[in-house]
């Protein structure tokens, strides 16, 4: 039976069966590509959102001040021209410049994982600044008033809060991520849409690849927002907790689980 | 008695607001004052000065003979002796109850977790909460979140506790609790300063009480000069109505 003769059905498992191989592999670089971006993503944008959210010291000298203003120009910058210019752009500015101007051939990886994740950082280093700024300032109060200085307040206290804060939108930009490394394909990315392409041309079957193609894309991002929410729920910890007594003193007017014998009104 | 904290002609302004007006007054060890007047009339930021959570316009804050903003010690290192119990808690939501009181421990004072531990159970116990230890703050009634908070505060060490209307956002079946805790700190010795509604507090367990008005000292005294014979018009007027509901 040639392809022509085929029902859509027959066709799609056709596709899956001829090219189970180059599916799996586009699906791995996909994946590889977009877990290994959001976390690098993640990290220049914790380290931007953080300069960005740095006051300088009353007491800081001119000169500190001067810098930390001068690095946080940078970084917007840096932030507005990769948020504000398509993706695909500049894949090929970064890819084909560096061969042009500087004669570096940086390979489908490198190219890959360089762009996504400074991309990724973009955004990611807004949505780091919202959850620093998004955490209560009684916190910081609280954790100066016993002697923390800026790094440790950060450190012990405000980051793990914006972190757990601003968890959704790590998963939005993971799930982005895996669609969008399909603009790689410009720059010769072989992951899973242009192995699509690739099937899709060998056979003339664009409508059954395209479904093929798109089941596997949504069985990803499915997947990736479950186990997102799972973490965010593991991060919030048990609802409950376990008094570490029996003393009926620990009952107090807060608890209105238990009744007291004796300690009605407090 | 030595003296603690000396507060020399402090101002402060926000814009062309002006919120204190040279505030002088001394604390020694043991006093326990009470910072006492009608809303806006500057005594949070007064606090706030004192802790330097605000910047003083003008005026010192003089912690043992040494001036705090003038780099003579550091921010850090004051705060560190200068506990502070706050209106709203600011108890870390992230960390649980024991955590909270160990974290500034080992962070600031580079104590080691059995040490910390060991001292912040000491506190969680003396405030009542030490059953407590494995829940975190959002698991906790207001009451129960300033105890801990004034444990996390002692645990500290502090040489003096700054409160901040500690029992403002209770309800009146809370306000006890915590004012409990606070009466047995001050009978233990603990150098306290007290900003307050808490007419009866002030007036039983103060050693010293100051009535602020319009972002001055209007008059300060002993608890029984303020209360049973004031002089000031505008100190009599406001603890009319307090008298009048006792």
């Amino acid at each position: 039976m040639t392809i022509a003769d085929m029902s859509f059905i027959q066709r799609m498992i056709y596709i899956v069966q001829t090219y189970s191989g180059s599916l799996l592999k586009g699906t791995g670089v996909t994946m590889a590509i977009a877990i290994i971006c959001t976390a690098l993503g993640c990290l220049i944008g914790f380290g931007v959102g953080i300069v960005q959210t740095i006051e300088p010291k009353r007491s800081a000298s001119p000169i500190s001040k001067f810098l930390i203003k001068f690095v946080k120009v940078i970084l917007s910058i840096y932030v507005e021209f990769f948020r504000g210019t398509p993706m695909m752009l500049q894949a090929a500015f970064i890819y084909y410049g560096a061969s042009q101007l500087f004669g570096i051939n940086m390979g489908m990886w490198k190219a890959a994982i360089l762009i996504v994740s400074i991309n990724t950082g973009a955004y990611m280093a807004e949505t780091v600044r919202g959850g620093i700024l998004s955490v209560d300032i009684g916190q910081t109060e609280g954790a100066k008033a016993i002697g923390m200085n800026h790094f440790q307040t950060m450190t012990s206290v405000i980051l793990p809060q914006a972190l757990r804060l601003i968890m959704p939108q790590i998963g939005n930009n993971l799930i982005i991520n895996i669609k969008d490394t399909c603009v790689l394909s410009i720059i010769g990315t072989v992951e899973l849409f242009f192995t699509f392409k690739s099937i899709s041309g060998a056979l003339y079957t664009y409508f059954e690849a395209a479904t093929v193609t798109l089941i596997i894309y949504f069985i990803l991002t499915f997947t990736c927002s479950r186990i997102m929410r799972y973490l965010e729920t593991r991060m919030d910890g048990p609802a409950n907790f376990d008094l570490a007594t029996t003393d009926t003193l620990a009952y107090t007017s807060g608890l209105n689980s238990a009744h007291v014998p004796g300690r009605e009104r407090l | 008695m030595g003296e603690i904290l000396n507060i020399n002609h402090l101002s402060k302004t926000f814009g062309t607001n002006v919120v204190l007006t040279d505030i002088d007054f001394n604390v020694n060890t043991g006093d326990v004052t009470t910072i006492i007047g009608a809303s806006g009339s500057g005594k949070s930021t007064l606090l706030r000065c004192i802790n330097l959570l605000e910047t003083p316009t003008s005026g010192d804050v003089i912690f043992h003979g040494i001036k705090v903003a003038d780099g003579g010690m550091s921010e850090e290192d004051y705060r560190a002796k200068v506990g502070m119990v706050f209106q709203s808690f600011n108890l870390f939501n992230n960390h649980t109850v024991l955590s909270n009181c160990m974290l500034g421990q080992i962070r600031v004072l580079k104590k080691s977790k059995a040490e910390a531990k060991e001292q912040a159970m000491k506190y969680l116990e003396k405030v009542g909460m030490a059953p407590y230890i494995n829940a975190k703050p959002a698991q906790l009634s207001g009451g129960q979140k300033q105890r801990v908070a004034i444990a996390r505060a002692l645990a500290m060490d502090p040489e003096i506790l700054l409160f901040d209307e500690p029992t403002s956002a209770l309800d009146p079946e809370m306000v006890g609790e915590v004012l409990e805790v606070m009466k047995k700190l001050a009978h233990e010795g603990m150098t306290m300063l007290v900003v307050t509604h808490e007419m009866s507090f002030a007036r039983d367990i103060s050693s010293h009480v100051v009535f602020m008005a319009d972002g001055k000292i209007e008059e300060e005294g002993s608890s029984s000069d303020i209360f049973s014979n004031p002089k000031s018009p505008r100190t009599k007027e406001f603890l009319t109505r307090f008298r009048e509901d006792n």
